[in-house]
C-alpha cells in the first residue's frame, strides 16, 4: 500500500538505509516494553535534511511516523502503529562540538547516554542524567522521555539540562527551540518539547548542559531488618536538610538476586539495602555523611559500610545497576513498573505493594530511586505458567492505582506511551487533558507525529482491545 | 478565595487581566483585573515541595520555608504567580537553577474559565505533556495561576559574597566549584559561595584578592538581556553579567531579545489561538514582544 511513499524515501536515502525485510521489520516494530505493533518502513538518515525528507514524504501520503532512538524504551513510546514509518535517529551519533568553559555540548540524537559522559570525562564533566540503560539508550531518546536515573535525586532530570533543540516539526519544518542564552524570548518550546515522546516533532540536534564533576564523592551502603526502616530512614535524610546525590533502595529478593550475580558482599540477611552517595566539597561532604549514618542508625541501621576506593564504590553500584539482569536467575519474564508517591508514603505504599504480589501469587522485588520517591516494582513470573499474565496486568493495574491514590504519579521515568495511555483519567480530568491535547494540536494538526501514545482518544477510554497485546493495561 | 471562586472571577467572556503585587509591570489596561488567591495551604518539609496560592507573596513563602531550613529558586519580591508567568530567575541561578525548574503542578484557570492542572506533585513526574514548562513564562496569556506546587531546596549553612579586582570571572567558573553566583562587569567580579562554613572559606581563599562583601552589586536597569555565555566576553557599556548563565543587567536601554524563527512565531501563534481563542487573557500582551525588565503581570 505504501509503495510510493518507500520508493520516495528511497530516492532520499537510497536503497540501503531504507529497511522493508520482514526481520528488520519485525525487529523495528517494538521496543525494550513487552507490548509490539507494525511498521510498513524502517528509515535511517544520517542529516537533519535527511529527516525532514522523510517526514515530508510521510506527511505528503498521510501516513504517521515515529522517531526511535535505542529502542530501550519500556512504555510503549517508540513502537511504531499500524504500519507507521520509523525513523531511526542510531546514524545521527556524532558529538559536534563541546564548550568546556560554559559547560555546554551540541550533539546529534543518537549519541549514547554514557559514550558523552565519557566524551567529556577528561574535561571534569559529565552529562548528569544517568538512566540504568545509560550504556546503550540515546541523548534524543532522553529528550523524547524526559529520562531521569539515580542522580537525578540532586541534579534534576533531562529537562534540566537540555538548553536548546533542533527540531523537524510535524509539517516538515525545522527550527531551534530555546537557544544557548538562559531566557529565550517567548514561551518555553524547549520546555514542553522534551517529555513529549516524540508527538511534537522529531529532534535533530540538542544543546546540552554539562555539569562540573564533584570534586570528592562518598559512597556508603547501610543495611535494614526492615523495609519500613530503611523508607523512614531515606525520609529523615531529606527532612533533615540533605539532599544526597543518589539514594537508591533495595529489597531482600532484591538484594538476594543482585549478591548471586556480581558478589559485592551485600548482606543477605537484610530485609532491605540503602546506597547512599554523598558528593561535593570535603567538610560539607564529611559532615553529611555522618549525618547520614547517624540518622541511619537512629532509624535501625544495623551496619553502615562506606566504599573505602573508587573499585568498591563501582562494585555497589554494578550491584544497583545490574538488577534487572540479575533477575533473570530467579523467572525467565519481568515486568518493571515506574510510579513515583510523595517521599513520606513510601513505607505504606511499599506495604500495599507486597500485599498486591501476595494476593496475585507474583514474585515482587524493589529496586527503586528512594529519594525522590519513585518506585519500579519488578514483577517476575514465568509466562509459560497459565493465567500468569492476567495476574501480572492486575498487579501491575493494581500497584499504578495505589501510588495515584496516595497522590503519587503515574511515572516518574519511562513515560506514558501506549502502557499508561489508559491510565491518564486516573491522574487527569477532561479538562487537564485537554489542555495536553491542545498543546499536540499546535505542534501537530494532522497528528502524524507518533499517533496514539500518550494521549487517550476518548472513544478508547476503556476499550483495552484498541492497544496491542502485551500491554497490561 | 478559593480556586472556584477565582475561576468564577475569570468568568468566560469578557477581556480580563490578573494582577499580583504590580512589581513586574501590572495589569494590561482596558480588561477588567482579577487576583489569584493567596497563602501557603501545605508545606511539608520531609516532601520538600510547599503548595500555595499564587497571589501569595514570594517574601512571605520564603519566611515560612526558612523556618525548616529551606527556601526555593524564585526571586525576592512580588508573588509566586507573577514571579512564575515571568519566569525569570534572580543573580543565584547559576547555583540554585531557573524558575521554570521550580513548577511541579499548577492549577490554573483557562480561558474558558475552567480549572486546569498540570503537572504532579511529586518531585519527578513524567506523566504526560509538561504544560508547567509552557505556563512559566507565558505572562498569563495562557491561563492564570491559581494555586502551584513547587519544588523547595535545603537552605545552605553559610551564604557569603566575596568582590575582587584580581581574577578572571571565566576562571574563575571552572575552578570554583557551584558557586550560587559569578558576577562580572568589566573590571570587579563578584561570587557568592554557598555550604559547608569551612568549605566556603577555603573556597574564599582560592580566589585572588578576595573580600568579603555585603551581597550583590546594585544592577542596571536599562535593560535585561539574554545572550549565550559566550559573548559575555565582548560586552562593552555598563553592565553586570551573569557569567556561566548569560544574563546581562545593561545600563542601556535598548534591549536585545533572541532572533524569533518564522516557525517559532507560528507555534505561538497557534498555542495561543488554540489556549485563548478570543484572545480574553491579558489582551494586547504579545510574548514575543517582552522584552527588557519590564512585565505584562505580576
Amino acid at each position: 500500500m505504501n509503495g510510493t511513499l518507500i520508493r520516495e524515501l528511497r530516492g532520499v536515502l537510497g536503497a540501503d538505509r531504507v529497511l522493508t525485510g520482514a526481520t528488520e521489520l519485525v525487529l523495528y516494530a517494538r521496543d525494550a516494553s513487552n507490548i509490539s505493533g507494525s511498521t510498513s518502513v524502517v528509515c535511517l538518515p544520517t542529516s537533519t535534511a535527511e529527516v525532514q525528507e522523510c517526514v515530508r514524504a510521510a506527511v505528503r501520503h498521510g501516513v504517521p511516523f515515529v522517531a526511535r532512538g535505542s529502542g530501550t524504551g519500556l512504555a510503549g513510546g517508540a513502537v511504531p502503529l499500524d504500519g507507521a514509518v520509523v525513523i531511526a535517529l542510531t546514524k545521527m551519533n556524532q558529538v559536534l562540538s563541546v564548550d568546556v568553559e560554559n559547560r555546554m555540548a551540541w550533539v546529534e540524537p543518537g549519541v549514547l547516554n554514557l559514550d558523552l559522559t565519557r566524551f567529556t570525562a577528561p574535561e571534569g564533566l559529565h552529562f548528569a542524567p544517568d538512566p540504568s540503560s545509560q550504556q546503550s539508550c540515546s541523548i534524543g531518546g532522553n529528550v523524547a522521555n524526559n529520562s531521569g536515573g539515580p542522580h537525578c535525586l540532586a541534579d534534576g532530570v533531562t529537562n534540566s539540562h537540555i538548553l536548546a533543540l533542533e527540531v523537524v516539526l510535524p509539517d516538515g519544518s525545522v527550527t531551534v527551540l530555546g537557544g544557548e542564552d538562559p531566557e529565550p524570548t517567548g514561551y518555553d518550546l524547549r520546555g514542553v518539547f522534551v517529555g513529549s515522546e516524540g508527538m511534537l516533532g522529531i529532534t535533530t540536534k540538542v544543546c546540552v548542559r554539562l555539569t562540573q564533576n564533584p570534586p570528592a564523592v562518598r559512597t556508603l551502603l547501610m543495611d535494614f531488618s526492615s523495609v519500613d526502616d530503611g523508607a523512614n530512614t531515606v525520609s529523615a535524610i531529606i527532612a533533615g536538610g540533605i539532599l544526597p546525590a543518589a539514594l537508591e533502595m533495595m529489597d531482600r529478593l532484591c538484594i538476594q538476586a543482585v549478591e548471586a550475580f556480581v558478589h559485592a558482599g551485600l548482606p543477605l540477611d537484610a530485609a532491605a539495602v540503602l546506597l547512599v552517595e554523598v558528593t561535593g566539597l570535603p567538610v560539607g561532604l564529611d559532615a553529611d555523611v555522618r549525618r547520614v549514618i547517624e540518622i541511619g542508625r537512629e532509624h535501625g541501621a544495623r551496619s553502615v559500610r562506606v566504599a573505602q576506593d573508587e573499585a568498591e564504590r563501582l562494585l555497589l553500584w554494578k550491584g544497583r545497576k545490574s538488577a534487572f539482569g540479575a533477575i533473570a536467575r530467579i523467572k525467565p519474564n519481568y515486568y518493571l513498573h515506574d510510579t513515583v508517591v510523595p517521599r513520606r508514603r513510601l513505607t505504606e505504599v511499599l506495604a500495599k505493594v507486597y500485599e498486591i504480589a501476595e494476593r496475585h501469587e507474583l514474585l515482587v522485588l524493589n529496586v527503586f530511586h528512594a529519594g525522590d520517591g519513585n518506585l519500579h516494582p519488578l514483577l517476575v513470573f514465568d509466562r509459560r505458567e497459565p493465567g500468569t499474565m492476567e495476574r501480572v496486568h492486575r498487579a501491575g493495574e493494581e500497584i499504578v492505582a495505589v501510588s495515584v491514590a496516595v497522590g503519587g504519579v503515574l511515572s516518574g521515568e519511562h513515560g506514558i506511551g501506549l502502557e499508561k495511555r489508559d491510565y491518564m483519567s486516573l491522574m487527569f480530568g477532561p479538562d487537564d487533558l485537554e489542555a495536553q491535547a491542545l498543546l499536540r494540536r499546535a505542534f501537530d494538526p494532522l497528528a502524524l507525529a507518533n499517533p496514539m501514545k500518550v494521549l487517550p482518544s476518548p472513544a478508547s477510554c476503556g476499550d483495552v482491545h484498541s492497544v496491542p497485546e502485551g500491554a497490561w493495561i | 478565595m478559593d480556586l472556584t471562586a477565582f475561576a468564577e472571577s475569570v468568568g468566560a467572556s469578557d477581556p480580563v487581566t490578573v494582577s499580583g503585587a504590580g512589581t513586574r509591570g501590572g495589569p494590561m489596561p482596558d480588561a477588567r483585573c482579577v487576583a489569584a488567591p493567596s497563602g501557603i495551604v501545605e508545606f511539608e518539609p520531609a516532601e520538600m515541595t510547599v503548595r500555595c496560592g499564587a497571589g501569595t507573596t514570594v517574601n512571605e513563602l520564603l519566611s515560612t520555608l526558612a523556618e525548616a531550613g529551606q527556601s526555593l529558586a524564585l526571586p525576592a519580591g512580588g508573588t509566586v504567580g507573577g514571579a512564575l508567568a515571568c519566569g525569570r530567575s534572580d543573580v543565584y541561578r547559576l547555583g540554585r537553577g531557573p524558575v521554570r525548574d521550580t513548577l511541579l503542578q499548577a492549577r490554573y484557570v483557562g480561558a474558558q474559565g475552567q480549572v486546569v492542572k498540570a503537572g504532579g506533585q511529586t518531585v519527578k513526574n513524567v506523566s504526560g505533556f509538561d504544560l508547567c514548562r509552557l505556563l512559566v513564562g507565558s505572562f498569563g496569556t495562557l491561563g492564570f495561576l491559581g494555586e502551584v506546587i513547587l519544588r523547595t531546596r535545603p537552605r545552605p549553612a553559610v551564604s557569603r559574597w566575596f568582590a575582587t579586582t584580581d581574577a578572571d570571572p571565566f576562571a574563575l567558573l571552572g575552578s570554583l566549584y557551584r558557586p550560587a553566583s559569578l558576577l562580572w562587569d568589566g573590571e570587579t567580579t563578584w561570587v557568592c559561595l554557598e555550604g559547608h562554613a569551612e568549605d566556603v572559606e577555603a573556597q574564599a581563599g582560592s580566589v585572588s584578592g578576595a573580600r568579603e562583601v555585603h551581597g550583590p552589586p546594585t544592577l542596571p536597569v536599562g535593560s535585561r538581556r539574554s545572550v549565550a555565555p559566550t559573548s559575555l566576553r565582548s560586552l562593552t557599556g555598563t553592565f553586570v553579567a551573569e557569567i556561566g548563565v548569560g544574563v546581562v543587567h545593561h545600563g542601556e536601554p535598548t534591549p536585545t531579545g533572541t532572533a524569533v524563527s518564522t516557525e517559532v512565531r507560528l507555534l505561538h501563534g497557534q498555542i495561543k489561538g488554540l489556549f485563548d481563542p478570543t484572545g480574553r487573557l491579558n489582551p494586547g500582551l504579545d510574548v514575543l514582544d517582552v522584552l527588557g525588565t519590564t512585565g505584562g503581570m505580576s
